[in-house]
């Protein structure tokens, strides 16, 4: 933990650098500074990165054997969209994010709104991960206590109920519009499906948060194309999703999902967006890392067995 | 005697809680409407106009509230309980967010915008949520007493407004109580339960019912959830009680009493006055009311018959 937290403390150095750098270059207004200084520290942040996303990849490898394990034990929950989702949780969690899971009401806090409130079984391993609550009490995960099949804020580091789909957007612009209002910089992330995109109350936030321009919104879409019934362009096709927030006054960001360094950049990049909200559009595959699970819709709730388990755990340590 | 519409109390409401900085007002791009533009004109860095959409506007206040504001988030009582549902139960009610849904134009009594706009649903709606309580003030006293006693209270509130104007029944000095009916006028009789406008018809059904001998006594139950269980057995020893609301007869404020009535076994003759599982259509409040069965005559009549029954 120590380590993980001299490295956070260097890389926030090195965004401040990357940061000068860039300001250095608008001020140019020039492609690069040939600054042997600047240069010899890009190259040096160059390694240093690659070393923090190799720590992120085998953060991302160890949540999906955990929630895999938890929902097995709890022989239900939801999978595939929690596989789909792994890497940019593991993005905002153990890298982007402005947190102290010690204090969950600290008010100058990052907040983040898993808006397809059905995924907790990756929420949950992370939040027990990053110490929102002991380990042991994943025992209890869709038991009696806090560890409902959705979440709830009875259980520190969730901002609100989620789990009927389409209302995490709107919850999370009424924070980003009270940040605003108090003063303060924090910023309102909210994960979002794209079959959850079929519910119209989306759209309601989504011109909402684009006419009060709510620059510390930023909404990203696991884009896995994968809903309980079907493919999703078979239910009701929510694609081109970039374009249609960006139609709807959004500045749109469109990566692969399972890319550690795209999501860290795209995160940064949503950062510095002023006035007008960010949409993050990461392309995912439903029940990544597991063969028999990728982008089938029967696995988006169903608990694996223990042979499955045993298969699927075999797949992601090999 | 002066006339005001309970939203006008909404309105006067919100310019004497507006000097707390934690209050903030949402509002459905209905403004003028349900009056919270009074609001708008003197703090507008604390209003926000959702434009028409409730869920949002719903979804949005509770955010708000989970960073320690106080919303109140306004519109038609139609839209705002009819289409927010599900965002009342997982974002409000669930996740304990302290909002204040404030519902205008309840009722048949909106007249000729027709029943698309008279909310007769709402308060059954309203009263199955999870921990909300519902409150539907008699006058625009009361209306901005309610407002201002919300702003203490935590937790999800809906208070239902009307839009004519009504008689103004009590002074300033009139503290509303959460769970606390009040009666208005006494008598051995009968009594007559009502809530918001349907409190005007009864005051009038009790003066129709004086001159042909009957004593019937007003209670003005305008905290209906919590109900004041102990009013209504009070209101009992007459041997007759009258739900008067301007709601469905199903799901109101005659099914509260009616369930008072059985948890305490209550030996009274029982009727509920309102809309009888219908539609209404568009007209005058007078005509409709007429119409309807729901006017101080109907009242009366009902209060007639019960009493016969005895």
């Amino acid at each position: 933990m120590k380590s993980t937290n001299s490295v956070s403390q260097f890389s926030l150095f090195l965004i401040f650098v990357r940061r000068r750098e860039n300001e250095v270059c608008q001020q140019k207004n020039s492609k690069k500074p040939k600054t042997i200084y600047l240069a010899d520290l890009n190259v040096f942040s160059g390694i240093f990165i690659t070393t923090k996303v190799e720590k992120l990849k085998a953060k991302a490898k160890e949540i999906r054997i955990e929630l895999l394990k938890l929902i097995h034990k709890a022989k239900s929950g939801h999978p595939g969209g929690s596989l789909s989702a792994t890497e940019i949780m593991v993005a905002l969690f153990y890298h982007h994010m402005k947190y102290d899971a010690k204090k969950p009401d600290w008010p100058d806090r990052d907040r983040f709104i898993l808006s397809k409130g059905h995924c907790t079984p990756v929420l949950y391993t992370v939040f027990a991960d990053v110490g929102y609550f002991p380990k042991e009490e994943l025992k209890t995960f869709r038991r009696l206590g806090r560890l409902t099949g959705h979440p709830n804020p009875k259980l520190p580091g969730v901002e609100i109920a989620t789990g009927s789909l389409g209302q995490g957007l709107s919850a999370g612009h009424g924070m980003a519009l009270a940040g605003k209002l108090d003063g303060k910089d924090y910023r309102v992330y909210v994960l979002l499906g794209d079959g959850e995109l079929n519910e119209g109350s989306v759209w309601e936030a989504v011109m909402s948060a684009a006419q009060f321009k709510s620059d510390n919104l930023i909404a990203i879409v696991d884009n896995n194309r994968v809903a309980q019934d079907s493919i999703t362009s078979k239910l009701k096709e929510v694609e081109p999703v970039d374009k249609k927030f960006e139609a709807f006054g959004w500045h749109a960001i469109r990566i692969n999902g399972h890319d550690i360094p795209a999501i860290i950049d795209a995160l940064e990049d949503a950062a510095e967006v002023k006035g007008k909200p960010t949409v993050i559009v990461a392309d995912t595959i439903k029940g990544k890392g597991v063969s028999f699970m990728e982008g089938q819709n029967k696995w988006h709730g169903k608990a694996p067995n223990d042979e499955q388990l045993k298969q699927a755990l075999e797949e992601l340590n090999g | 005697m002066a006339k005001a519409a309970t939203r006008d109390g909404y309105g006067n409401g919100l310019l004497k809680i507006g000097g707390n900085k934690d209050v903030v007002v949402l509002d459905a791009g209905v403004s003028d409407s349900t009056r919270s533009e009074k609001f708008k004109e003197k703090y507008p860095e604390r209003f926000f106009n959702m434009g028409i959409s409730e869920m949002d506007m719903v979804g949005t206040a509770a955010g708000f509230a989970k960073c320690g504001k106080i919303p109140f988030a306004s519109s038609f009582a139609s839209f705002l309980m009819g289409r927010t549902q599900d965002h009342q139960l997982v974002s409000v009610a669930y996740s304990e967010s302290n909002v204040k849904l404030i519902a205008s134009h309840a009722g048949v009594a909106i007249g000729e915008d027709g029943p698309t706009a008279q909310a007769v649903n709402d308060v059954g709606m309203a009263r199955a949520m999870p921990t909300m309580i519902v409150i539907e003030p008699a006058d625009a006293v009361e209306a901005e007493k309610v407002v201002e006693f919300l702003v203490g209270h935590k937790g999800p509130a809906y208070v239902r407004l009307g839009r004519p104007e009504v008689e103004t029944i009590y002074d300033d000095s009139y503290k509303f109580k959460l769970g606390k009916a009040s009666l208005l006028k006494g008598g051995g009789d009968a009594a007559i339960i009502a809530s918001g406008i349907m409190v005007q018809e009864s005051l009038k059904a009790a003066e129709l019912l004086k001159n042909e001998g009957i004593e019937a006594a007003v209670v003005n139950m305008s905290s209906i959830k919590p109900i004041d269980e102990k009013a209504i057995v009070d209101a009992a020893k007459t041997g007759v009680l009258i739900a008067a609301q301007d709601h469905n007869i199903y799901g109101g404020l005659g099914d509260a009493v009616a369930a008072v009535i059985a948890k305490k076994t209550l030996d009274v003759k029982f009727d509920v006055v309102g809309i009888k599982d219908g539609f209404a259509e568009s007209d005058s409040q007078e005509v409709l009311f007429k119409k309807y069965g729901m006017d101080s005559e109907a009242i009366a009549n009902a209060v007639k018959k019960a009493v016969s029954q005895k």
